[in-house]
Parts: C-alpha cells; structure tokens; sequence
C-alpha cells in the first residue's frame, strides 16, 4: 500500500516540473520591462538597474530559472504591491474561505447529483432520467457567474432570505478564533452558535451556486456507469440469487458503478477551482479567487503567479489524492499496479 | 469516372438522407441549428439592425425596466439593453470561432502529428498538453491572459490553449488507428512523402471528428471568454460583450435591477446551449455509434 502511494507521488514530479516551468515563463512573459514596473513609475534608470540586479533580471534565463526555484523551495512568492504583505502570507490567509466554499459545493452537488443519477438509471425514459438529461444539458451551459446572480436576485433582494452577498460574515458579527480557518468549524469549536448561524446563512447561496454548476457532469457520469453496471451479469445474478431489490442496487450496484464518478471527480476540481474565482467575485467572498482578481485589475503580477502556482499544486495535489483513492476503492487496480 | 461521381453522388445523398432521419429523430438538433442561424445573423448584422446607439448614453432614460420602448430595458446610463446584448453577439462569436480555429490548427495538427510519427513527436506534444491539464483550465486562462496582456487577441489566445490537450488527444487517437490503414500504405507505396500523407490523407479523414469537437468546445470558448471579461480582463468597457454586461449590472442586482444582468446573461446561456445542443447532434450525424 505505502509502496503504491510512493510510486503514485513519484508521477506527480513530472507534472510539477512541468507547472513550475510555465509559472517560470508566465512570470518572465509580463508585458514590458518587469524592472520598470518593480521600480515604479518614478525611478531612475540607475534605480531601474539597481532592481534588475536584485531580482536577477540581468542574469540569463537558466539562471533566473534556477533562482526561481530556490525562491519556491523557501515558500516566496514575492511581494503584493497592493497589499504589501507577502503572496505566500496573503494566500495561506485566504485559502480557508475558498477551501470552505468548494468543498461544501462539491459536497453539496455529490448529494444531488449521485442519487439523481442512479434513480436515472434504474428508471430510463421516466419523468426522472429526462429532469436529469435535461439538468445536464443544462447545466453545462449555465454561466456560473449568472446563476450566483440570479439566486442573489430572488432570494435576497425578492424573497429577503439570504444576507446580502458580502463575505463569510455580517458585518455585525466578529470572527471566531482562528483554529482551522473555516468558519463553521471554528464557530463550533468557540460554542458560538450564532456565528455559526450566521456563516451558514453566508454560505448557502455560493454553494448553492458552486453545487448547481457541478451537478451536470456528476450526474452524467453517474447515470451512465449505473446504467452499465446494472446490465451487468453479477447484477443479474445477484437479482435472480432473490437478494432485495435495495441491497442489489446499493451494495451491488453502487458501489461498483461510483468508480468512474471518483475518477471524474478530477476534472470536476478543474472546473469547481475556476468556478470558485467568479463565484467568489459575485459574492464578494474573501478568497484566494477574488484576492488574485483584485491584485489583476491592479496590475499586481506577483499574487497572480503565486495564485495560478498554488491551485496548480492544490489540483495535482487533489488529483493524487483522488488517484489514491481509487485505488482504495477498487482492489483490482491495486492487483494490475 | 463517371462511376465515381455516382458512387459520390450515392454517397452525399445517403448522408444528407441519413442528415435528415437524425434531425427527424431528434428535433432539438433542427431547433439548434435554427438557434444557431439566429446568432450568425446577430453577429453579421447586429449593428445595422438594433434600435439604439449601443454606446449613446440617456441619463434622462436611466435603470428604466424593460417595456415597450426598451424591449430589455436601460442601464444606469439610460444605454438601451437591446441593442448592447445584440451588438455583443458579434464579438462573443468571433472570439468564439477564432479560438476554436486556433486550437484546431495548434492542438488538431499537433495531435495528428504525434499520433502519426509517434517516437520524439508524440511525446513532446503529449507531455505538453500534460503540462496544460495539470493546471485548473480557467486559472491558466487567467494567468496567461494576466502575463501576455489584458487585450483580447489574448483572451482568444488563452482560449486555446486551455483547450490544447482536448484536441492532441483526440486528434492523436484518430490518426494512431490510421496510421497503417490500406489507404495510407497505398498512398505510399505510390510515392507519396509522409507530409502529404498526413495532410492529404489522415488529416481529411478525421475532420468529421474534429468539426463534431469543434463544435461542442464552441460553448465553452464563450463560457470562458465571458468569464474572463466578467472578472475585467481583455474586452474593456464601454465595448459590449455578454461576459462585460453581466459584471455592469452585477451590482444592481441588490437593488433590484435585475434586467442589466439578466439579459446578456441570458444571451450568453441560450449561446452555449445552442453550441453544446449543435454539437451532439453533429456527433449523432457523423460518428452514429457514439450517440447516448
């Protein structure tokens, strides 16, 4: 098992080679003099050359390249202009608001999507498949940015449930103390139900949001396997062995068919991480998404690269997990490894 | 001779005949494509056949909701909704089709290529397109367009390559089947070089695969420009794009605004669906055996 994981971490190298080798050339691609810009507009060209030396723009591509990596190695990012805190310091600061929101979309969508799927399947051509065909359909074309619209729109401003869409909190209230960052956990751990209240009351419309945007390709994927899994022999077998219709769909069935939803799961992340920058734009949500769209419009560079490195290594990371996870799950690709 | 043009002939009408069964079967292709000569009349003639001045400003005529005069109602500067959704098909259809036609002759060609030579080619343009998917799609977007420059030649640009390793995998499988069909060592046994073959021989054979493709990433190319310039890079204000509008009426939804958004919002959905609807039903035409 640790052997099959090790070997699994080793393949990830390439592809963190490989990402740290485009955010390299990201970096060096700015428009115009990078030197220039780090100086400001009022500097000197003496001042100029002199922030030349110390970034090591001088110096040959390998050798910034290398520079580069020991700069990685060490955790720095750089500098935020706008901020004037450290990217890596900024990030690590931000990056429980957006873990909190994805996760609990993804959480949200699986809880959907995975029985929309499988009474799909075990009903085709009734009023269910055809909801879930058409919810796939769907929602694959549905702007993420104009769903988080519209639920603002109905249910804060029409219906007045929601709060209104500004961040993890209300205004009125203070944040819990700081354990794992995410706000329903460490509003729980302090007691304070209110606040725990509160951030659920936040939470609901941009996962509402995040989750409606994932439920297509989960509940496509989970249709099709059941239906491939429920014309199955051992399926047949199991059926005519007169085990109850449940246990056949549940223990048999399921569990076989949830492995393409897992493997999918990764290019579900692809899209949740990119989906999460504008929802987190449309609800003002403190996150990593909105820190990079707010250093963009600045003209920051610094949070951007350190922002495209860090989801970059959060996806592999997410992949290799779900990889692992696999392989868990289904003992004959632990066999054929 | 004149054997093969019949044999020709035969062949297009069963296709066309085969065309019209798929739509006859399946009307929400006909009703795509109905979508679809709407948009492309939009995108041509957007600009001639709109009501307003997309960009002429009337602050007496200001937030009006939609009504008779303002069939999608005003904005904060009294400009007509209308005509700014319309007059941005345009744009949002050339960036669309521009980078899905890039991707094809960067991701089809390359993909071909690799799937054709194999050795030294194929790895490098597979772990290229590795490299790609290790990145969340739209974040690389972001930082590309963020690096390059926030114009829109970069937002097409950043389009795809986003869709790059789509394309090479595609594109490599088909050709790899081929590579030593009947056809292909005919064409060169008569002495065709590899170059020719591939261009002449491969590539025409799996462009039905490819349009199908093309086709179906024509939708999220929208999607991923719109998101761009939702979040304000490349299109700048006050030029009109479906992704632009929605940010501009973003902060009236609160206030109760809701037709500044909705509308190109809305646009920009019926676009892709349009596109993701066209393209299954290309798929059920040209690859039968693929249909779900």
């Amino acid at each position: 098992m640790l052997m099959m994981v090790l070997k699994r971490l080793a393949t990830t190298i390439p592809s963190l080679i490989g990402v740290v080798i485009v955010t390299f050339l990201l970096t060096r691609a700015l428009p115009g003099d990078p030197a220039a810009y780090f100086a400001g507009a009022a500097a000197t060209p003496q001042a100029v050359e002199e922030v030349r030396k110390q970034l090591g723009l001088d110096q040959p591509l390998p050798l910034q390249f290398v520079r580069y990596v020991g700069d990685l190695a060490q955790g720095d990012l750089g500098t935020s202009l706008t901020t004037g805190q450290r990217v890596s310091a900024d990030i690590a600061a931000r990056l429980p608001a957006s873990a909190e929101l994805t996760l609990l979309g993804l959480l949200f969508s699986l809880s959907i999507a995975v029985p929309l799927g499988v009474f799909a399947a075990l009903k085709p051509g009734s009023l269910i498949d055809h909801a879930c065909r058409v919810i796939a359909t769907a929602g694959v074309s549905l702007p993420v940015f104009f769903t988080g619209l519209i639920l603002v729109y109905v249910f804060y401003y029409l219906l007045g449930w929601a709060p209104a869409p500004l961040g993890r909190l209300d205004i009125f209230f203070s944040a819990p103390p700081t354990v794992t960052g995410f706000y329903l956990i460490d509003s729980l751990l302090a007691g304070d139900g209110e606040v725990f209240w509160a951030a659920l009351k936040q939470l609901v419309l941009p996962v509402l949001t995040l989750g409606i945007f994932s439920i297509a390709p989960i509940a496509r994927i989970t249709r099709a396997s059941m239906l491939a899994v429920l014309s199955s022999e051992f399926v047949r077998t199991a059926r005519a062995s007169g085990l109850a219709p449940s246990t056949v769909v549940i223990t048999y069935a399921l569990r076989n068919a949830l492995l393409p939803v897992v493997t999918t799961l990764g290019m579900v992340f692809s899209f949740l991480l990119g989906a999460n920058v504008l929802v987190e734009k449309v609800f003002a949500w403190p996150g990593i998404g909105s820190y990079a769209v707010e250093a963009l419009i600045a003209s920051d560079f610094a949070p951007v690269q350190g922002f495209v490195l860090t989801m970059a290594v959060l996806y592999v990371a997410l992949n290799l997990m779900i990889d692992i996870l696999y392989r868990v799950i289904d003992p004959r690709v632990r066999i054929e490894a | 001779m004149s054997d093969m043009t019949a044999s020709q002939q035969t062949g297009f009408a069963a296709g066309l005949a085969h065309a019209r069964y798929v739509l006859a079967a399946n009307p929400v292709t006909g009703f795509a494509f109905g979508l679809f000569v709407l948009i492309v009349i939009a995108a041509a003639f957007g600009p001639y056949i709109v009501p307003y001045d997309p960009l002429a400003s009337d602050t007496a005529a200001a937030l009006q909701p939609p009504s008779a005069v303002h069939w999608f109602g005003t904005d904060q500067l009294g400009r007509d909704v209308f005509s700014r959704v319309i007059v941005a098909t345009r744009l949002d259809f050339l960036i669309a089709v521009t980078s899905v036609v890039l991707v094809f002759l960067m991701g089809g060609l390359a993909g071909v290529a690799a799937g054709f030579f194999g050795g030294w080619t194929d790895r490098i343009f597979s772990r290229l397109a590795d490299t790609i998917m290790a990145f969340p799609l739209f974040v690389l977007a972001m930082g590309i367009v963020a690096a390059l420059g926030n114009e829109v030649e970069n937002i097409v640009l950043a389009t795809a390559i986003v869709n790059f390793p789509l394309y090479v995998r595609i594109a490599r499988a088909e050709a790899n089947v081929r590579r030593d069909a009947g056809y292909v060592q005919a064409a060169r046994l008569s002495g065709n070089s590899e170059a020719r073959i591939l261009l002449g021989h491969i590539l025409p054979n799996i462009m039905p695969i490819m349009v199908v493709q093309m086709s179906l990433t024509m939708g999220y190319a929208i999607l991923n420009a719109a998101g761009l310039s939702f979040i304000g890079l490349g299109v700048r204000p006050p030029t009109p794009e479906w992704g632009i509008l929605v940010a501009e009426g973003a902060g009236f939804m609160v206030s109760g605004e809701w037709w500044i958004s909705f509308f190109p919002g809305l646009a920009l959905m019926v676009a892709v669906f349009c596109f993701n609807l066209l393209g299954d039903g290309l798929r059920d035409i040209v690859d039968p055996q693929r249909r779900t």
